[in-house]
Order: structure tokens, then sequence, then C-alpha cells
């Protein structure tokens, strides 16, 4: 049943035009929910009883941390998928989401050492979840140097899927870390699901901010996705046919 | 033509490429002296003072061991790759589980077990904590073939690359880590005469779980490079 709602979507043309229809929904939404929602957390959300003004990093620290993990689980999946069912977009999707997921990497570690140097005094310290988000922004590189590394494209994604696939161990290790080792990152506050600790006004400008990340990075990989199709399918008919409407509307 | 059982196609591997190695024996000896020097590196550097060293011992013998392994790595598939041998291997009737299994444990006696012999040696020179020697033999004996079996994965995927040297360092280095935090970390327990069997678990967890998933990462791998 699932197959023949998908199979569609194995081809190109298709999952191209799909993504291009997602795209605009996406954008929007992630500007709207970004707009309230870092006005909200920025500006009317209390601040907290400890840390003060300070803590409003975490509004964009959080989400980027946990979107850095949740991309590297998509890409972990697509990657899978391309290496069991031979899905050649899957490939593609999985190459969309690799810079993608090692800027949002990149963006919590250097949030995460804004925030430390006033909570902390330290801008950076070897604790167990900043060693291991530093160790995901290692194998986003790797995963992204091994997919330049090859000519040929279909060889250089299920290369880069099998490195991905091997790095997902990290990910349990960066979800634990704080419960493991009892270092100086804080615990958990958000990801515990129902009863979150921490009061809900400061939860729910979090949550929008969330979501509009979310939308964002969603709208990025469908926009890097249709390029890397378009790049693989150079040759193929319809993509000719898209560039020569292409030329024409811009020669008008 | 008769069909060779699992055990005798594995030994036969691993007694080919020891011979091989035997026979072109400075690959054997060429990472073992990287590794001592590299050693001998860090007195010159960080001074001689016997207290400093002793601190800094197990972190400077598992970087190194871990860089002496990541040299070595390439003559696990590189020659066989080069004169079309790998693809006779993947070709053989034979799980390629097993092939690869024996390209790594030979690859492990030739290069883990010397830098397991040799690392007392240099532990004296770091006058390295008395009561440290045993979580640094055991953390050897159950890390290096760790670095291995993980390392495989890298040179499997960078094999068919021209340039893939650097780039392995890239891929298998960030994957060595968990290793090298559970290692130094028993040693510096033991150095403080604590029980350290909680590091060597993990440490035995990570041996197991690579030793049974690795290889089937490094055959999807080499069907991947050689294609």
């Amino acid at each position: 049943m699932m197959w023949k709602w998908l199979h569609p979507y194995a081809n190109p043309k298709t999952s191209y035009h799909f993504a291009g229809k997602i795209l605009p929904w996406c954008t929007r939404l992630a500007v709207i929910f970004l707009t309230i929602g870092v006005t909200w957390a920025l500006l009317f959300a209390p601040a907290d009883y400890q840390q003060g003004d300070t803590f409003r990093i975490f509004y964009l620290h959080v989400p980027a941390a946990m979107l850095s993990m949740g991309i590297y689980l998509g890409m972990a999946i697509a990657a899978l998928s391309s290496l069991v069912w031979q899905l050649k977009l899957a490939d593609a999707s999985a190459a969309a989401m690799a810079p993608i997921g090692a800027a949002f990497t990149f963006i919590a570690l250097v949030t995460g050492a804004a925030w430390g140097k006033p909570m902390w005094g330290t801008w950076w310290i070897w604790d167990a979840r900043l060693t291991s988000e530093l160790i995901l922004l290692f194998l986003y590189l790797g995963v992204i140097a091994l997919h330049n590394a090859f000519e040929d494209k279909s060889l250089a994604g299920k290369a880069a899927g099998i490195l991905a696939l091997v790095g997902v161990i990290n990910l349990p290790i960066i979800k634990y870390s704080v419960e493991w080792w009892n270092t100086l990152h804080q615990g958990a506050t958000v990801s515990k699901l129902g009863q979150p600790s921490m009061s809900a006004d400061m939860f729910w400008p979090f949550l929008v901010c969330f979501i509009g990340f979310a939308c964002f990075v969603t709208a990025l990989i469908c926009l890097r996705f249709r390029t890397e199709v378009l790049n693989r399918n150079s040759m193929r008919p319809w993509v000719r046919e898209l560039v020569a409407n292409e030329g024409k509307t811009h020669a008008v | 033509m008769t069909q060779l059982s699992y055990r005798a196609a594995f030994a036969l591997i691993v007694k080919r490429d020891l011979m091989i190695a035997f026979r072109h024996r400075d690959d054997i000896v060429n990472p073992l002296l990287f590794f001592i020097i590299v050693v001998t590196l860090f007195p010159l550097g960080v001074g001689p003072e016997s207290t400093t060293l002793s601190r800094i011992a197990p972190g400077i013998i598992w970087v190194a061991a871990l860089l002496a392994t990541l040299l070595s790595l390439d003559r696990l598939f590189k020659s066989d790759y080069a004169d079309g041998s790998l693809e006779q291997m993947l070709l053989s009737p034979h799980p390629v589980f097993i092939l690869v299994l024996a390209k790594i444990v030979a690859h492990w006696l030739l290069t883990g077990l010397p830098l397991i012999l040799i690392a007392p040696l240099l532990a004296v020179l770091l006058h390295l904590h008395e009561s440290s020697y045993g979580a640094l033999m055991l953390t050897l004996l159950l890390g290096t073939p760790v670095l291995s079996l993980l390392g495989a994965i890298g040179v499997a995927l960078t094999v068919g690359i021209k340039k893939g040297g650097v780039l392995l360092s890239l891929l298998v280095l960030p994957l060595y880590i968990p290793v090298l935090i559970f290692a130094t970390s028993a040693i510096d327990t033991a150095a403080m005469n604590l029980p350290y069997s909680g590091q060597l678990a993990i440490i035995a967890a990570i041996f197991f779980a690579s030793l049974t998933l690795a290889p089937f990462a490094v055959s999807a791998a080499l069907k991947v490079s050689t294609n």
C-alpha cells in the first residue's frame, strides 16, 4: 500500500515538482513562525530567574542543536533507504541535507560558546555534550568531503551513505550525554514529553521558534534537493525542456 | 575444484597477508618507528619534567597509536585493489564478511600487536605511573583491534579514490575519538589506584560491536569502491 502511494516519487521529475510545490509553503511558514517566535522570545518572554536575559540565546541554541541531530537522523534514514532499496533520490536528499546539518551543528556550537562565556565563564569546555556535538560536526564534514571526492555522483552517494550510517552511533551519545556524565552542560529542559521542566510562558515561544526553524530547514532541504536532482539529471529531456522554458521566460 | 571451508578461507587469507607483509618488512617496521618517534617528540616539546610527562603519558601513547594505525591503514586494501586480487576475493563464493575479517585480523597482527609490545617501553620513557601499566596494556589490547576495524571502513570507502590519504584521516579520526576518551580515562583512573573496570567494559563493548558490525560496513564499502 505504502509503495503504491510512494512510487510516483521515485521519478525524479515528480519529486522535483513536489519539492517545488512545498518550498514556498515552508518558506512562508518559516517567515511567519520565526517572526512571531523570535519577537516573542527576545522581547516578551520572561527572563530567567537565575540567568537573566542571557538565557534568551536558548531560543536559538536549542532548536539549532535539536535540528543538527534531527537532520543527521534524516540523512541516515535516507542513506539507509538508498542502500537497501536502491532509491536514487534518497541519495540526492542525503546529499542535500549534509551541508545544512553541518551549518546547524556549527550554529549550535557557536551559540553554545556565546552562552557558555557569561554562564560558565569560558567559551569552551571539554564536556561530554560539547565534545560529542563537535564529533557530529566532524562526521558531517567527513560525509561532505567523501561526497565531493567521487566523480560519479551515484557512487559518492553510496559511499557517503555508509559513512553516515556508521556515524549514527554518535546520536544517542549526544542525546544522553548529559544524563550519563554529570558535567557542566545543563540537563534536558524541553524534550521531556508532556511535562517540560520550564514554565509555559517560556515553553510556548520556544515551540514557535522551533517550528519556525524546522520549516526553514525543510525549505532549505527542498531547495538543495531540487538542485541536486537537476544536477544529476542534467542530460534528461525533461530537464532540458525546463531549461529551455526558463530561457524563454527570461528572454521576454 | 573443491570448496574451501569458511575457516580454511579465513586462515588462508590471514596467512597470505602475513606472508606478503614479511616479504616487505618495511611495512611493519615503518609505522612502529613512526610511533616511537612521535612519542619521543613530546618530552622534547613539552619539557622533560617527570611530573608533567607522567600526567600526559596516556594521551601521548594513545594519540601516537591512533596516528601510527592511521598510517598503516593504506596497506589494508590498496595493493590488492591495484592488482585486482580484491575483486577476485569479492567474486569468490565465500561470504565477504569472512574475507574482510581475515584481512583486518592480519592487519591487527602486523600493526596493533607490535604497538602493544613496544608500548610499555615507551611508557617507561614517559614516566607513566606505576599502577597504570596494567590499564595501558588492557586498553591497548582491547582498543587497537577497534582501530583496525573502524579504520578498515575508512580505507574501504576511499580505496578507489586517487588522493585518498588525507580524506581517510578525516573520515577515520572522528570515529576513533570514543576509544581514545575511554582508554585514556581508564589509564588516568588506574594512576589514582581506583577501579577502572567501567571504562574497560565500555571499550570492550565498542570492540565487540565493531567486531560484529564493521565487517558488514567494510563489505558494503568495498562493493561501492570496486563497483
